[in-house]
């Protein structure tokens, strides 16, 4: 066997064996996966609206159900990067050392970090994909998704859960497993309730600061990328600034992920 | 013989403050086809040396070949050629036993149903079978060292790296366990362990070096080292007048030395032609209180060599 056809034969055991634990833990792995777009999507589009209170939508006439989608498939992105990704890789290089026995076959050591990356981010697209049944069926309004190129959509999925994926990996080699409580609150926290998720960028405009501050956060160019693709009509950033600066930061994170993987296996 | 693990020089200095020396310039040739053993108090450097080997642990200076390979420059053709079971249990805990057999095929490349074949073979091998669904947390600790093993050699290495592959584990494991290293063993495969237990070293091993603190002092086979170390024996006592005992020793022939302890003395005897007895009824009238003997063995080489127990 070529040293190339060996490679690709243990990344496929590779997500063959994540593929196995997926399954088996798909019940918590869904119920995780939906609760937080179900409550948020009930409580904005549903619950608020028939209780008679109105949230000013910066986007003018168009409904916040509308403006929420792009954003909740991005979160959900992330939160699934951190649960399968950062999560039990902080564990595996922890105490346990659980991730030895991968990184002791035949392959660059950079491999095994890199699949996890691609893992991540096909989980992170299953999850943002479960957006789109929670979204027709629970709003009172009406949303409007018009994907006007399905190129620039998957462009903007695959930039998306990428950087999603990468900053999982980045944050599972670098935070040790009793700090992840922590990394909730001081980093998940900030980069969810600032990530445009729940207005649009441009609506930021009369918080300039804020709407300095804000770029950077990866969160941001997944929103707004997402939105270029689905909810055109929703004031956006550029195409060219959102998927640059996605594929920049996937890079940086990945460079990142990779190197403090490395660090943690071979001392 | 073929070597099939050669370390010239091996340094390794771990980065801090201050930085810590862990192997201080070690050359050794392990000959293919034999259980060697490196043995060691713990921090003497043993698993750093296996991680070295087992390209875990990048080396500081000097080099190390396995199966001819460097470690350094052909790590990834080296992880084909060794196995690893290391002392603490890092099985997949996300994985069945029979699972864990089977993706350790897979990543080195099997395809499934080879990989398979293989974890139901080595199942029923390792007298794991009936435990094949069971999760690594619900397994005893000789029984996931067992797993531990099997997996180690799923994929065929020429060289088993076992570090400490007993410790903590009771008595009937541990037999368990030295029935298993020695059959693979007649297979062909050389086997590496590090150990802190004599007796293991002892019972299974070719060959020993006696490591510590970074450096090695003294090689051969358990019998060459018992031989040099001239049937030496330690007789450790607890006294009451450890000035007046060092005075009485004076004199008696077969004693080395005498080293003060905490309690009282360490007499290092010839065990031949009654040492021992000797010794003991010359300082039986100060006030002893405690009295042990340790025959010549690879302890007693060790104490010799170090000065210090390896449980110390």
């Amino acid at each position: 066997m070529s040293n190339r056809n060996s490679v690709v034969a243990s990344v496929i055991g590779l997500w063959a064996r994540d593929f196995r634990v997926l399954r088996r833990d798909w019940v918590p792995t869904t119920l995780r996966t939906i609760m937080n777009p179900l409550l948020t999507v009930f409580i904005f589009t549903y619950v608020l609206p028939r209780t008679g209170q109105r949230l000013p939508t910066a986007a003018g006439s168009i409904n916040l159900a509308t403006v929420l989608v792009p954003g909740l498939v991005a979160v959900a992105m992330i939160f699934t990067a951190i649960a399968a990704v950062a999560l039990p890789l902080s564990i595996e290089l922890g105490a346990t050392r659980e991730i030895e026995d991968r990184v002791l076959a035949p392959i660059p050591l950079a491999t095994v970090p890199l699949a996890k990356v691609a893992f991540g981010a096909f989980q992170g697209a299953l999850a943002g994909a479960v957006i789109f049944p929670i979204i027709t069926l629970v709003p009172a309004t009406a949303v409007h998704i018009r994907v006007a190129s399905w190129g620039m959509l998957v462009l903007m999925l695959l930039l998306s859960s990428w950087t999603a994926a990468a900053l999982g990996l980045f944050l599972g080699t670098a935070v040790r497993p009793q700090h992840i409580g922590l990394m909730f609150a001081v980093i998940l926290t900030p980069i969810m309730f600032l990530g445009c998720v729940y207005y649009p960028w441009a609506s930021l405009s009369s918080i300039r600061w804020l709407q300095v501050v804000v770029l950077a956060n990866p969160l941001v160019y997944m929103s707004e990328g997402l939105r270029i693709a689905l909810t055109p009509d929703v004031p956006h950033l550029s195409a060219a600034a959102s998927a640059g600066m996605l594929a920049v930061l996937a890079t940086l994170l990945t460079t990142a992920g990779v190197r403090g993987f490395s660090k943690r296996v071979v001392v | 013989m073929t070597a099939a693990v050669q370390l010239r020089n091996l340094r390794k200095v771990y980065d801090g403050a201050p930085p810590i020396t862990a192997l201080d310039g070690i050359t050794l040739d392990m000959a293919a086809g034999t259980i060697y053993g490196l043995l060691g108090p713990n921090g003497a450097g043993k698993t750093t040396a296996i991680g070295i080997c087992t390209t875990k642990v990048r080396a500081t200076g000097g080099a190390a070949t396995v199966a001819g390979l460097d470690v350094a420059h052909d790590a990834v053709a080296v992880r084909r050629q060794v196995g690893v079971a290391s002392q603490a249990i890092t099985l997949d805990r996300s994985c069945t036993v029979a699972e864990n057999l089977y993706y350790h095929c897979r990543y080195f490349g099997l395809a499934a149903a080879d990989s398979r074949d293989r974890a139901a073979t080595l199942l029923e091998r390792f007298l794991i079978a009936d435990r094949r669904d069971a999760m690594p947390n619900q397994l005893s600790g000789g029984l996931a060292q067992r797993v531990q093993l099997a997996r180690a050699i799923a994929h065929r290495p020429s060289v088993l790296f076992l570090d400490e592959p007993t410790a903590g584990l009771d008595p009937q494991s541990r037999l368990a366990l030295w029935d298993l290293v020695a059959t693979l063993r007649g297979e062909g495969l050389t086997v590496v362990l590090t150990t802190h237990y004599m007796e293991e070293a002892d019972r299974l091993c070719e060959r020993v070096a006696v490591v510590d603190h970074g450096r090695i002092l003294a090689e051969g086979t358990p019998a060459e080292l018992k031989r040099d170390s001239g049937g030496t024996a330690v007789v450790d006592v607890a006294l009451g007048d450890r000035e007046a005992a060092r005075a009485a020793l004076d004199g008696v022939s077969g004693v080395s030395e005498v080293h003060d302890t905490e309690r009282g003395l360490r007499i290092l005897v010839s065990a031949d032609g009654g040492g021992v007895p000797r010794v003991v009824s010359r300082i039986a009238e100060h006030h002893l209180t405690d009295l042990k003997v340790v025959e010549p063995s690879l302890e007693t080489v060790f104490i010799r060599l170090t000065g210090r127990d390896l449980r110390e």
